[in-house]
């Protein structure tokens, strides 16, 4: 077969890579980016977007060219990497000149003047030939990448990947370290700019992680040995000295990091905890549930009903006993709503669950059941948790006094939800290893087979079914007290979406992968304003991404990769 | 097989549930029919009214559930981004006929007008579903079955919010036809004309896609495909090219049916493919997934119920304002197909493995 020329595949690669950058350009990624910097002064995160995509596109094509070529040779790498470099930067020139001659605007809401100034480097349309000289040079340093031998690439990636992460999580950083006050505010200081890291900052973390990175591949295997050599004591001493150091960590985190933070990391671990029960049911079932934001509206209205002061207020008891009373009503409508579809299979299931949320949503915001659920309006007064005695109800829309702490504060709600979500993982880790554990493994991989092993699928799928509605009604319950109200509009299937998407982000079935997940995909966008903007198109990206990629996830379980992958697996063995 | 006690009890319990439930949802038609004739609330021109919007409007779910059975049939795979791909139609051929608008153009040719921005979403619809079916799902044809549909939903986010992030999230007006405006009067009932235009327009395509899935040859390879895959590769048929053309006709649909969805609400928005797509799922189902006549049937019929529903089963029963739960009667019936009927109206009765 002739083989194609890398010119040629270099330059299409340059421009998909264009046509990518124009992408986020029309999206409206590099203009929002731009405001937060990776470096001050040195480079913006929207410039990074672009530089990363070309880098990318010198790399793939310089990769793609030693295959056609066998074998690394230096100048037709670079070349290749140039070439893709310079055709994607002669793209976006192109796509300057075209809208500085053909008003975009008047489609395209994102083809703002500012980006203009963004692309020509403030220049007007003269600056824009550096487009395609910037792109061939970041270009040519992808395709270079492929020359580094194999020992510094991944420090260099790694100290890279140091760097954008402490970038885009600097505030967070900032804000607990400026907190502490003292030598630690001046190291922030001087590494932390407003929006990103400072200069110093970022040539600290880089050459920092490269040492760390380089020195760790050395030493792995001496401090390894050192640690295996130490007495049995001292191995449990050091588990238990690093478990309380985690424990110190996230229990300072919210009162080193003011109410904003703790808000997040409130919404961080509801997620985690959502994520663990729907995990139960996805993760370890294999039942793809899309209407699980039913249970949790279920949750937060069983507790809105119980513990009002608001007009809609039942029965108002305390937080301590709404609680479970929300957990078993969740886990009553699993039941109920489990019991039809147990018969509804994987694409089917996902579809008619999703049914099932949007009725929900659709009956609670509707006017006929608004004499009882508030409709549009809402639950609003919910009773803040309270430790000690609740004062008597006086009248509607006065809170019950309480006699003793109330947790009414973000950061005091954050404890409970850790604490439920640490409640929930244990749970979960105990339930992956019982025998009902295992007979939903065998269900996930094969409802015939498990049912011909004896395992009785009816009643392993509806606890499956049950236990994930409770969990969510957990989480509802935690999260309509943590707001203090209700809105059947915020009960839309995009909380559904949320959680399935972190959980095969992270990984199907596992548990640190929840969390990874609920980290990454939850805390991010909560913490960066620019980047909740574009929250869902990134979910989509990162579905189809992992879906093509790595179908285990971020964080697998082990049974799941080796699944995924046992024909690997078994054509090495063979 | 033996059984024990227990069993059988779960068993029993189980079918009695469902019973139950069947006989409740029976109960509330029945009843709220009867309750809702009784009070004579509504006029017979009322009821005509709700019939001929129904029309219409399944014409256009009818045209959707095309994409879905089609992909279906051959790919056994729920393409959940399909919605999207009718936003997309819509979107296209707002900016296409709000210039032509301007000009004066449509005014001039009223027909043009009409079907220009048309062809232009059906092309512009087939082109994005190419792109989504060449990115998200031909990498995964062979992956296990969850996975291609969470590709979907991901290709369905992304979509929906690069429309977001392309136009912004407010509602853009659809330029108004002059020559759409107004009413016909038929058997002394004055209706709307968009309503009867969407119709015959939906039916004229619906068609044309029977013809060609009927009497050309792409359509014979089609259905070849969605017979046997491994057979038609051997008897010749380029599989990969049958399978994007499915798309890429499904998605056409799906982008005319966007217009004519914006010439009846008169509204564009990035979020407008979500319910649509959902509603033409249903219709899909409920005319027995992978079956085209199935889905036509389907829509029309998911159509008037959805449009009577309201005034004719929960009126009846004293609910205020039935149409906030005009959705909600499209999703019951969808969880209802799914659990009682999988293979829905027309569709034989596929294996459990299948369904």
């Amino acid at each position: 077969m002739k083989k194609e020329n890398f010119i040629w595949s270099s330059t299409k690669i340059g421009l998909l890579a264009g046509a990518i950058a124009i992408f986020l350009c029309l999206v409206g990624m590099v203009e929002v980016f731009s405001k937060r910097d990776v470096i001050e002064k040195v480079l913006t995160l929207g410039m990074f977007l672009l530089l990363a995509t070309s880098i990318l596109a010198g790399f793939l094509a310089s990769r793609r060219t030693s295959e056609l070529l066998d074998g690394n040779k230096a100048p037709s790498n670079l070349l290749a990497g140039a070439i893709a470099g310079l055709a994607m930067g002669a793209v976006l020139a192109f796509f300057v000149l075209f809208s500085n001659q053909v008003n975009l605007r008047a489609v395209f809401l994102n083809v703002t003047p500012a980006l203009m100034q963004l692309l020509t480097f403030n220049q007007g349309v003269g600056g824009v030939w550096q487009l395609p000289v910037l792109g061939a040079v970041s270009g040519l340093a992808g395709g270079a990448f492929l020359l580094i031998p194999q020992n510094f690439r991944k420090p260099i990636v790694q100290a890279l990947m140091v760097i954008i992460f402490l970038a885009l999580f600097s505030s967070l950083f900032r804000i607990i370290m400026i907190n502490q006050g003292g030598g630690i505010e001046r190291t922030a200081r001087t590494i932390f700019s407003q929006t990103g890291l400072t200069i110093t900052g970022g040539l600290i973390f880089f050459f920092g992680t490269i040492l760390f990175s380089v020195l760790w591949s050395t030493q792995r295997e001496r401090v390894q040995n050192s640690v295996d050599r130490l007495p049995k004591k001292g191995k449990i001493s050091l588990r238990v000295f690093s478990i309380i150091l985690l424990a110190y960590v996230v229990i300072m985190l919210p009162q080193a990091a003011g109410p904003f933070i703790a808000q997040v990391v409130v919404i961080i671990s509801l997620y985690i905890l959502m994520g663990l029960g729907l995990n139960i049911e996805i993760g370890f079932a294999g039942l793809l549930d899309l209407g699980f934001v039913a249970f949790y509206a279920i949750g937060a209205y069983t507790v809105g009903l119980l513990t009002s002061y608001g007009e809609y207020g039942l029965q108002h008891v305390s937080f301590w006993v709404a609680v479970p009373i929300a957990v078993l009503v969740a886990m009553l409508f699993g039941g109920i709503l489990g019991v039809p579809v147990l018969g509804v299979r994987g694409d089917y299931l996902a579809i008619a669950t999703l049914g099932f949320g949007e009725i929900v949503r659709l009956l609670a915001g509707s006017d006929f059941m608004a004499r009882w659920l508030g409709g549009p309006r809402g639950i609003i007064g919910i009773q803040k948790p309270c430790i000690g005695t609740l004062g008597e109800f006086v009248a509607v829309d006065v809170p019950r006094v309480c006699n003793g702490i109330e947790l009414g504060k973000p950061q005091d709600i954050y404890y409970i939800a850790i604490a439920s979500a640490l409640l929930i993982a244990f749970f979960s880790y105990r339930l992956r290893e019982s025998r009902l554990g295992r007979a939903w493994m065998a269900i996930r991989e094969d409802e015939d087979v498990a049912e011909a092993l004896g395992i009785k699928l009816v009643q392993a799928k509806l606890l499956a079914y049950m236990l994930g509605a409770a969990f969510a009604g957990l989480g509802g319950a935690i999260f309509a007290t943590l707001v203090g109200s209700i809105f059947a509009s915020s009960m839309q299937l995009i909380v559904s979406i949320n959680v399935v998407a972190l959980i095969i982000v992270g990984g199907m079935g596992s548990i640190p992968g929840v969390i990874v997940g609920a980290i990454a995909l939850i805390g991010l966008p909560e913490l960066l304003r620019e980047v909740s903007e574009f929250r869902f198109l990134l979910y989509g990206v990162a579905l189809i991404a992992v879906m093509l990629a790595k179908p285990e996830g971020l964080w697998p379980s082990e049974t799941i990769s080796r699944e995924l992958h046992h024909d690997e697996v078994a054509e090495t063995t063979s | 097989m033996k059984t024990t006690l227990g069993e059988r009890l779960t068993d029993w319990s189980i079918s009695g549930f469902m019973w139950g439930f069947r006989i409740l949802i029976v109960f509330i038609v029945v009843a709220g029919t009867f309750f809702t004739l009784q009070s004579g609330k509504y006029t017979g021109e009322q009821w005509i009214d709700f019939i001929v919007f129904g029309v219409s409007q399944g014409s256009i779910y009818a045209l959707i559930a095309l994409g879905y059975t089609m992909v279906y049939g051959i790919l056994r795979m729920i393409n959940f981004a399909h919605g999207e791909i009718f936003m997309s139609g819509a979107f296209s051929a707002y900016f296409l006929a709000t210039w032509l608008n301007t000009i004066g153009f449509v005014d001039a040719n009223p027909v043009l007008g009409l079907l220009i921005p048309i062809l232009f979403a059906m092309f512009m619809s087939a082109c994005i579903a190419m792109l989504v079916e060449r990115v998200a799902y031909r990498p995964l044809r062979n992956a296990p079955r969850l996975v291609p549909l969470i590709s979907a939903i991901g290709a369905s986010f992304f979509l929906q919010y690069t429309f977001r992030g392309f136009f912004g999230p407010g509602v853009y007006a659809y330029p108004p036809i002059k020559a759409l405006e107004g009413e016909w009067v038929i058997f002394g009932v004055g209706i709307l004309k968009v309503q009867i235009i969407v119709a015959v327009a939906a039916a004229l395509i619906m068609a044309l896609l029977y013809i060609i899935v009927m009497r050309t040859k792409l359509g014979k390879a089609m259905r070849a495909v969605s017979e046997d895959k491994d057979t038609a590769a051997l008897m010749g048929i380029d599989v990969n090219r049958i399978i994007v053309s499915t798309f890429a006709i499904g998605a056409a649909m799906a982008g005319a049916a966007g217009v004519l969805y914006a010439l009846i609400y008169r509204q564009v928005n990035f979020f407008m493919g979500f319910t649509p797509g959902i509603k033409a799922f249903t219709s899909a189902v409920l005319g027995g997934i992978g079956n085209i006549p199935g889905a036509m049937l389907g829509g029309l019929v998911l159509g008037v119920f959805e449009s009577i529903g309201p005034a004719l089963f929960l009126d009846g029963l004293g609910i205020i304002r039935p149409y906030q739960l005009k959705d909600a009667i499209a999703y019951t019936m969808l969880v209802m197909i799914l659990l009682f009927r999988p293979s829905g109206i027309l569709g034989e009765r596929l294996t459990s493995k299948k369904a």
